[in-house]
């Protein structure tokens, strides 16, 4: 069985390997420089080229299509195209009991998955590490790897990932008997899984660290409005940039969440002048004392948020949660494949 | 007698329709055995079962003392060339041998080379660049070198040309000869089966119209063709297979166990295909009337 299983798909095999030996070729000359670069400043962002932000871009790209792709080139086509072309009344009729088939077949392809997407993630997450969320002087900066614009693509998480849209292929595959509307299926499902997690599932894999904080200078994040003549929300800045902000709203002094009085928008922005923010956040403008009578009347900001420190937390939760529903999928599709193809 | 097949109640339905319901069936061990029957008889799906490759909805089948398929032991024991003799397109020749050899324990690897050989087989080509016969003859030489004890075959030459469709069934009758083989095959080429079964299976919409040895069931049946008469009026030995009639003539094809003395009747004698269309051609009777018409006449062919 192991020789068959390598056999069928030693092609898609080696081209994986190439594909990881040269993104790990890639990561490793154009990432030292990036180390080098920035223990020498706080604002490394400035240093940046527009190069190294695209490859920072096109390292997010690409583990967040390569679960899916495993899925649905490797996992779709293992149990669908053996039913499509008939084969299965070949293979299932050796001294093998299909059980086994299936075991062997999926256990070997979880782990060469495992292994591409462990060493692309590694690879990628080396050479971010140093410019993950960095910041400019005066503008620009990167996502911190707590944002779900780079969570799912840093540590343990994407190895999980791939293990879990590889068993979902084989199930959807088993289970519509059709190698193109299976993969189809799987692409489709596994992204919708990769919206909704970072949604609805990860604030809560750890209960969010919870904080209110009076607005003042040092505190302000910024201000925007909905629309021309909306409402203005304002956002405070979490205690480290790091922190990954679940909700950020204005409460008043019993805690409950409200607008901000109609007073403070004429306050910031007086009619008929431009909004000042950038010369409020330097101090000078109106702002302080905008905020300092918010603060006096009794509203505070209050951020509901997961912490930096919390990465690896949730990096392990995140995970353990995917190798899981792999693992009960995995058990589905042996049923499915002992008992309802026959 | 041994049973190497035996079906009770079997029956198997997909979503609403039942493509086998209440087949009973029993195959001797020994011999090759041809089960044949009009499309949609449930031939296809018979064979599905007895190699376990689907499970049956009602009642009963054991295969070589087993359940179909349950376990590797019980797999080994049955060989299988499915319909269409799937391959693996992409896998070469000497890949199908390795597969072979590696999936089945008793796989005997000096058989499947030197009949690959004499079939000419490259051992490089791709199993998807064979043509129909080669592909077939392949997928035969898996079967049988797998050493099982039953091999079945399901339409093995429905889709081969006149000349492939001879070498398949001289490859496969020479491991008949050679190895303590039984074959159970199923074919709509009643020309085929004629040339190399010993034994008949009949099987309409699920039930066995008849059974038996060819040779048994070619000697007890008899064309008989004279002046018009009335079947009630044929002696008590003489059971009436199919009749039809004309103005003034009376044509019956009749099972009995004695001679036709008769000097009225023409008596002709019957080739397989003729016998198989006399008993496919005969109304299927409700079910539990059915097994109660064949059972007798069964009885007395054995």
């Amino acid at each position: 069985m192991i020789w068959l299983t390598w056999r069928q798909n030693r092609a898609q095999l080696v081209t994986a390997g190439a594909a990881v030996a040269v993104v790990a070729v890639a990561a490793g000359w154009t990432g030292r420089r990036l180390a080098d670069l920035v223990t020498t400043t706080d604002t490394g962002y400035d240093l940046l080229t527009p190069a190294d932000i695209a490859l920072f871009f096109a390292g997010v790209v690409m583990l967040a299509v390569v679960p899916g792709l495993v899925g649905a080139f490797w996992g779709a086509p293992m149990v669908a195209h053996e039913m499509e072309t008939g084969t299965y009344r070949l293979v299932w009729n050796q001294s093998v009991t299909r059980t086994r088939w299936l075991a062997t077949r999926l256990g070997l392809t979880a782990l060469a998955a495992a292994a591409v997407t462990g060493l692309l993630s590694l690879a990628v997450t080396w050479w971010a590490g140093p410019i993950d969320g960095v910041v400019g002087a005066r503008t620009g900066s990167l996502p911190t790897r707590l944002t779900p614009v780079t969570f799912a693509m840093r540590g343990v998480v994407p190895v999980a990932y791939t293990l879990f849209a590889l068993v979902l292929g084989v199930v959807i595959g088993a289970v519509v008997r059709r190698t193109v509307p299976a993969m189809a299926i799987t692409l489709g499902l596994f992204l919708a899984v990769q919206i909704a997690v970072p949604l609805w599932v990860r604030p809560h894999l750890a209960t969010p660290a919870d904080l209110t904080v009076t607005m003042d200078i040092s505190t302000f994040d910024g201000l925007s409005r909905s629309g021309l003549d909306g409402p203005i929300t304002l956002t405070a800045q979490p205690s480290d940039r790091g922190d990954w902000v679940l909700s950020n709203t204005t409460v008043d002094a019993a805690g409950a969440a409200v607008e901000l009085p109609p007073w403070f928008a004429e306050c910031v922005a007086p009619p008929g002048g431009p909004p000042r923010e950038r010369a409020a956040a330097e101090g000078k403008g109106p702002l302080a004392s905008c905020l300092a009578r918010l603060g006096a009347e009794g509203y505070r900001q209050r951020l509901v948020y997961q912490p930096a420190n919390r990465f690896w937390t949730l990096q392990w939760r995140e995970s353990a949660l995917f190798v899981l529903a792999a693992g009960g999928l995995a058990a589905v599709g042996l049923w499915w494949v002992r008992v309802r193809l026959s | 007698m041994t049973a190497v097949v035996r079906a009770e109640g079997l029956g198997k339905r997909y979503r609403r329709r039942w493509a086998l319901a209440d087949c009973e069936l029993e195959i001797p061990a020994g011999g090759v055995t041809g089960l044949v029957g009009p499309n949609g008889a449930g031939k296809t799906t018979l064979l599905l079962l007895a190699v376990g490759l689907i499970r049956p909805t009602a009642g009963t089948i054991e295969v070589c003392g087993g359940r179909p398929g349950s376990d590797p032991a019980q797999l080994a024991k049955v060989g299988f060339v499915a319909q269409d003799t799937p391959t693996y397109a992409r896998l070469t020749v000497a890949d199908h041998l390795r597969l072979g050899a590696r999936l089945n324990p008793r796989w005997d690897e000096a058989a499947a080379r030197s009949r690959l050989d004499r079939l000419g087989l490259d051992p490089a080509q791709r199993a998807g660049r064979l043509s129909g016969g080669q592909r077939a003859q392949l997928a035969l030489t898996l079967g049988l070198a797998k050493r099982p004890e039953l091999l079945i075959l399901d339409e093995p030459v429905a889709n081969l040309d006149p000349m492939a469709r001879r070498d398949f069934l001289q490859v496969l009758m020479e491991a008949v000869a050679e190895h303590e083989l039984t074959v159970v095959l199923s074919s709509h080429l009643v020309s085929d089966l004629e040339r190399i079964c010993d034994r008949v299976v009949v099987l309409v919409d699920s039930h066995v119209h008849l059974e038996g040895e060819v040779e048994t069931l070619l000697a007890s049946h008899h064309r008989l063709t004279g002046a018009r008469r009335d079947p009630a009026r044929l002696p008590a030995g003489q059971h009436v297979v199919s009749e039809r009639h004309t103005e003034r003539q009376s044509t019956f094809i009749v099972r009995t166990d004695e001679p036709i003395l008769d000097p009225a009747w023409t008596v002709g004698q019957l080739d397989l295909e003729d016998l198989v269309l006399a008993y496919m051609e005969r109304p299927v009777p409700p079910p539990t009337a059915g097994r109660a018409a064949v059972g007798p006449a069964l009885e007395v062919i054995r």
